[in-house]
């Protein structure tokens, strides 16, 4: 918890240390906090705590073997960072994935962006104050679970995604049990607006508070949600058409500043609320279109030694915005080097610029908006 | 606009020694890319944010690469443009023994952070950058844990770095003195 560190009498100013273990830290991140009594005056971020060189180990690992790995990065939303590598290598091979793979794999990436926006928000809404919300979305993220169990045999760290394809096929019936859990979403989500975010209260407590613009937002390379949510209509399933993204119809959901500026803390919240529901309409679209492609041809043609040369950069669009994979091969079974960019790297390098001028309470606040998540930052 | 037309732009408006040693889009490199002389690269990106029509708002990632056997480190540099959606990779070869280049966190705030995890775990020193200090490491971590030589130390603050094989360790041997005790 919070602990005053350090006084200096002749200045109001005090220095505060904010974490590692604070709850509203979202696992493991410091802050170390100047302040004039209520209102900072920077806030510098100290991460690294949860850094397991994620890159070095790629370095030493094959690259199929390293798939497993990649769930680390990020936790809550691992399908992303499976496709993330799997498209890198692919793009690096030259290797088609067959239509059934791509749309299993947006099936998943899907379930997993509600499943981690589910998190985001119920977790957002407790930081400042509202616990109800969280059961609430922990139910939701519970059968989101239970699909995705049944489709690749875990929870969390889900390793579904292969090079050229995907592990499993749909298991018998699972699509109708898909179906059946989007029918019960989708009311539950109007359920879930009408408790916290169109709450009174609840505005009144994010509304204008901490506004990055869109210019901000862009210069510091924000991403995903907190990029739309600034105004700017940008998401890479439309900008880059990847997978089978241009097949299935969905909009964009961008803030606009609804009850305050664009760009505050609400419209965080509320981009990611209606980006479940887009969500949601993808999913229904795909789990009709799959049926249209046969059955079991859910993995490519792959070279029976991987040992490519080369260098490929390939994005997804993850839970958190752009997620980048840059992977160089030496003609070695190991890659040369991989790199992963991820969104809230670079969300966190915002905070110490926007800090100044916040009231302590709003940096919590600040914090939960950007759905920053520890082990994607240090990876 | 192309990778192609936008090496002509930079060419013809920034001259060879800035920007040469073009690689279009092929089997081995998957993604068009050119080489920037280190000490003009603030030049290049400021050219490349402002210019209308090239217009690359958005530095997506800066990369550090170690290849001891050509005795460089290489930054890379993706940048994408969210209105004109086009892309380019731009690499900067330093000196393996010297890696020193101006940052650019003037054109674009995100490289802040970025040249500070480049800084961390290669070693790569940004002249002019605001704060380079180690973002992901301890400030007393020695070495830079990406570049090929690194060996990593036996301990650190008397914290073990390897630990035995859990395999090993399920084995139980009874010590010899108590086995012939018992």
């Amino acid at each position: 918890m919070s602990e005053v560190i350090f006084t200096n009498e002749m200045d109001e100013e005090m220095t505060l240390n904010m974490g590692p273990h604070h709850p509203s830290t979202h696992g493991v991140l410091r802050f170390i906090v100047s302040s004039d009594g209520e209102i900072i005056r920077k806030a510098v971020p100290d991460v690294g705590y949860l850094h397991r060189s994620i890159e070095k180990i790629g370095e030493r690992n094959t690259y199929p073997g390293y798939m497993p790995y990649t769930d680390r990065v990020d936790y809550v939303a691992a399908m992303f960072a499976n496709e993330c590598w799997a498209s890198a290598c692919e793009k690096l091979m030259g290797i088609t994935v067959p239509k059934r793979a791509q749309y299993l794999r947006v099936i998943s990436c899907e379930l997993n962006r509600i499943s981690s926006h589910m998190v985001a928000l119920g977790a957002m809404a407790m930081d400042i104050g509202a616990t109800t919300p969280f059961p609430w979305t922990l139910r939701e993220r519970e059968r989101v679970n239970d699909l995705v169990e049944e489709l690749c045999g875990a929870r969390l760290t889900y390793n579904y995604h292969r090079i050229g394809g995907v592990s499993f096929d749909v298991p018998k019936g699972w699509i109708d049990k898909a179906n059946h859990f989007l029918d019960l979403f989708d009311p539950a989500m109007e359920e879930f607006d009408r408790l916290i975010t169109l709450n009174d209260i609840f505005i009144k407590r994010l509304a204008n508070v901490a506004v990055i613009t869109a210019e901000e937002a862009v210069d510091w390379g924000l991403v995903g949600p907190n990029l739309r949510a600034s105004g700017v209509d940008w998401d890479l399933r439309k900008a880059d058409n990847y997978s089978v993204y241009s097949e299935l119809d969905f909009d964009v959901p961008v803030g606009k500043g609804q009850h305050g500026t664009v760009g505050d803390c609400w419209d965080r919240f509320d981009v990611r609320v209606k980006e479940c529901r887009e969500s949601s309409k993808i999913l229904r679209q795909a789990l009709k279109k799959i049926d249209e492609h046969p059955e079991d041809d859910i993995l490519g043609k792959l070279p029976k030694k991987l040992k490519p040369e080369g260098e490929a950069y390939a994005r997804v669009e993850s839970a958190r915005g752009d997620m980048g994979c840059y992977v160089i091969g030496a003609g070695k079974e190991e890659p040369y080097r991989c790199r992963f960019r991820t969104g809230s790297f670079t969300a966190m390098g915002i905070i110490e610029a926007k800090s100044p001028g916040l009231f302590l309470a709003d940096l919590v606040a600040l914090i939960a908006s950007l759905d920053v998540v520890a082990p994607e930052i240090d990876r | 606009m192309t990778p192609e037309d936008i090496h002509e732009k930079l060419k013809t408006e920034l001259g060879e020694e800035a920007v040469f040693d073009f690689h279009p889009v092929s089997t081995k490199d998957r993604d068009a890319w050119l080489q920037v002389a280190p000490f003009e690269i603030e030049r290049v990106c400021e050219y490349l944010k402002t210019t209308k029509g090239l217009s690359f708002d958005y530095l997506e990632c800066i990369t550090g690469v170690d290849y001891p056997d050509l005795k460089k480190i290489v930054v890379v540099y993706h940048l994408y443009s969210l209105t004109q959606k086009h892309r380019i990779v731009l690499k900067v070869f330093l000196d393996r023994e010297d890696p020193t280049m101006p940052s650019i966190v003037n054109v674009w705030s995100a490289a802040n952070w970025q040249e500070r995890e480049c800084f961390d775990l290669l070693g790569v020193l940004f002249e002019g950058h605001p704060d380079l200090r180690r973002l992901l490491l301890p400030d007393d971590w020695e070495g830079h844990p990406l570049r090929k030589d690194y060996e990593e130390k036996e301990e650190y603050h008397g914290i073990p770095t390897v630990r035995p094989n859990p395999i090993d360790l399920f084995k139980i041997q009874i010590p010899a003195k108590e086995a012939k005790a018992s």
